[in-house]
């Protein structure tokens, strides 16, 4: 049996008050990666940001029932959303690199949490920049902007600096959809690295990326209703090649949007 | 195809003949160019105009006032007997009063854009930044009498020894007036800001001051040096107000409770005064003039290059 780390309970979010996605209830396992695929419009990165609050950024946002992380719920009374957001890191769809140095970049989360000393966060980024693939590349112009860098290097950036906040979880919302095929290689090699050590949930459009680097997948649809429920949540392979459910087998064969 | 490759071409050829309608449409288009080339050259010639006065009004003058006495003398009494041409008294004068005005609005009006940007509910914003708006667009006129029979009476109870006409009320006055100037401006740059920036940071555990002080306002920090330079610049050439408040005594001092006299004032001092034209007297004001425009010209020139390079960050 795997170990639990993440887990919604009958999770719905309203925005204005009319329901995005309903009664979710999934287990995210440690260590593993996990992919939620489904259709445009169907609730997936709402269902991520769920994970890490993000959708308490928007007012218009309300979520019902429970996500519980290592047992405690996220949306408890007693929760401070900054320690929620350092231990559940997240990375975006397009490369967000602040227009600062390399440096500064990765710093930025040590910095937040009162890091000065220099040798510290000098070890801090040359180990979180290794984690990300991206020392090599880089360490001789850690002080040059990082708008500087390509597409995919800023992306491996951005997984950096996440890191660096050292985050049991990494949510991930299409993280290779703007970079192109040798780029998201690179990523994919990258989060296969990571599963070692984190727990990585990602959203993705693209149904080979799930099935190259996800361990279990979850299948989300939204219905006449235009509401997204999970349809279907199991092991990747046994998703791919045997799903029970008729819609789940329509959309990874192709046969929908 | 009935066509052959030949009458094709021909038809081809007879196709792209100009008529006399496009001959007319080709001339009409040469006219609005013209046109608008015009316009756009109206002012530009205009201020090629005004620089051409200012120095060719200013040159008779300093054939006979020296650029050095001009510069370093510490007393400006021109239109006394004991002539006096150092300009020091007159720049004292207007940094004195542009100081206390950026000095205040500098600071709220860069809060109040980082308010009406990162703190501000959408409705409050929408109610909030047209009402600042509003008043950069009351006559300085105006302000300059509430300066004189409202701010000026007020300090007095806290500020002992404060002169009638000052520089500290005319110069906060002022800054009230700039305010809506640096916070619109600053604010255009803050929210220029990509919200991607704004998620990023908060997903890595930043609350929303760290959000502001960190990200939002180091992205757009060219952007608001930029307005504060520009706001230094209305505050060089701000007329009015100082006319009115400030007082026309030219002393060289920094001591924002005296009656001083800044370069505006004096311009307009002189112009409506009974000094007549043509005088070594009446030359001094196109000096001052040029001064003036020199450097409200490099304050601008200066805010330009910053907001250029704005530009290129986020490209
Ligand atoms: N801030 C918001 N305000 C109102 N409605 C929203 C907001 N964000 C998302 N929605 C709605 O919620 C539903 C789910 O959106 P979400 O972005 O989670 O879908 P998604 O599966 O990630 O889609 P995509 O694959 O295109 O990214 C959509 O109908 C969308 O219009
Ligand atoms: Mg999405």
């Amino acid at each position: 049996m795997e170990e639990i780390v993440l887990e919604t309970q009958n999770l719905t979010v309203y925005y204005n008050g009319r329901p995005a996605i309903e009664g979710i209830s999934l287990r995210i396992p440690r260590r593993r990666i996990t992919a939620i695929i489904g259709p445009s419009g169907c609730g997936k990165s709402t269902l991520l940001r769920c994970f890490n609050r993000m959708n308490d950024l928007i007012p218009s946002a309300r979520v019902t029932g429970r996500v519980l992380f290592e047992g405690v719920d996220l949306y408890g009374p007693d929760v401070d959303v900054v320690e929620v957001r350092r231990r559940i890191g997240m990375v975006f769809q397009k490369p967000n690199p602040f227009p600062k140095s390399i440096y500064e970049n990765v710093a930025f989360g040590p910095r937040i949490q009162g890091i000065r000393d220099r040798r510290k966060l000098d070890e801090i980024v040359e180990r979180c920049l290794r984690a990300a693939a991206l020392w090599d590349e880089v360490k001789d112009k850690l002080h040059q902007n990082a708008l500087t860098l390509s597409g995919g290097q800023q992306q491996r950036l951005c997984i950096a600096r996440a890191l660096a906040t050292e985050p049991e979880v990494l949510l991930m919302d299409e993280p290779a959809s703007a970079l192109d095929p040798i780029a998201t290689m690179k990523i994919e090699d990258l989060m296969r690295e990571l599963a070692r050590e984190y727990t990585i949930v990602i959203v993705t459009h693209n149904m080979q990326q799930a099935a190259r680097v996800s361990d279990y997948t979850a299948f989300m649809l939204a219905g006449e209703d235009r509401v997204g429920r999970l349809i279907e949540f199991g092991p990747t392979q046994q998703i791919f090649t045997r799903p029970r459910d008729r819609r789940t087998e329509d959309y990874i064969t192709g046969r929908f949007g | 195809m009935g066509l052959t490759s030949r009458s094709a071409a021909e038809i081809y050829t007879v196709r792209l003949q100009r008529g006399v309608a496009a001959r007319w449409r080709e001339w009409g288009e040469l006219a609005i160019q013209g046109l608008l080339l015009f316009a756009a050259m109206v002012s530009v010639f205009t201020t090629l105009g005004i620089v051409a006065v200012l120095v060719v009004e200013a040159i008779p003058f300093f054939q006979q006032v020296s650029l050095v006495e001009f510069l370093t003398d510490p007393q400006w009494t021109p239109l006394f007997a004991q002539k006096h041409f150092g300009i020091l008294p007159l720049v004292a004068g207007t940094f004195l009063t542009s100081a206390v005005a950026l000095a205040l609005a500098m600071p709220v009006g860069l809060l109040s854009a980082i308010y009406l940007s990162e703190y501000a509910p959408v409705r409050v914003r929408a109610i909030l930044k047209p009402a600042l708006e509003v008043l950069a667009g009351i006559p300085t006129v105006v302000y300059g009498y509430f300066a004189l029979l409202f701010v000026t009476p007020l300090l007095k109870r806290v500020v002992p020894d404060l002169e009638t006409f000052n520089a500290l009320s005319a110069g906060l006055t002022m800054g009230v007036m700039i305010i809506p100037l640096i916070s619109s401006l600053s604010e255009d740059a803050l929210y220029a800001v990509p919200s991607s920036l704004r998620e990023a940071a908060y997903a890595l555990g930043a609350t929303r001051l760290e959000v502001a002080l960190r990200v939002v306002i180091p992205a757009a920090l060219s952007g608001i040096v930029a307005s504060f330079i520009l706001a230094a610049s209305r505050a060089v050439g701000e007329t009015m107000i100082v006319a009115i408040a400030a007082g026309q005594r030219p002393i060289l001092t920094l001591d924002p409770r005296r009656a001083i006299e800044t370069m505006t004032a004096y311009i307009v001092q002189v112009s409506l005064g009974d000094t007549p034209h043509g005088t070594l007297e009446f030359r001094t004001i196109f000096a001052v003039g040029l001064v003036l425009f020199l450097l409200t010209l490099v304050f601008n020139l200066i805010a330009l290059r910053i907001i250029e390079r704005y530009r290129e960050v986020y490209r």
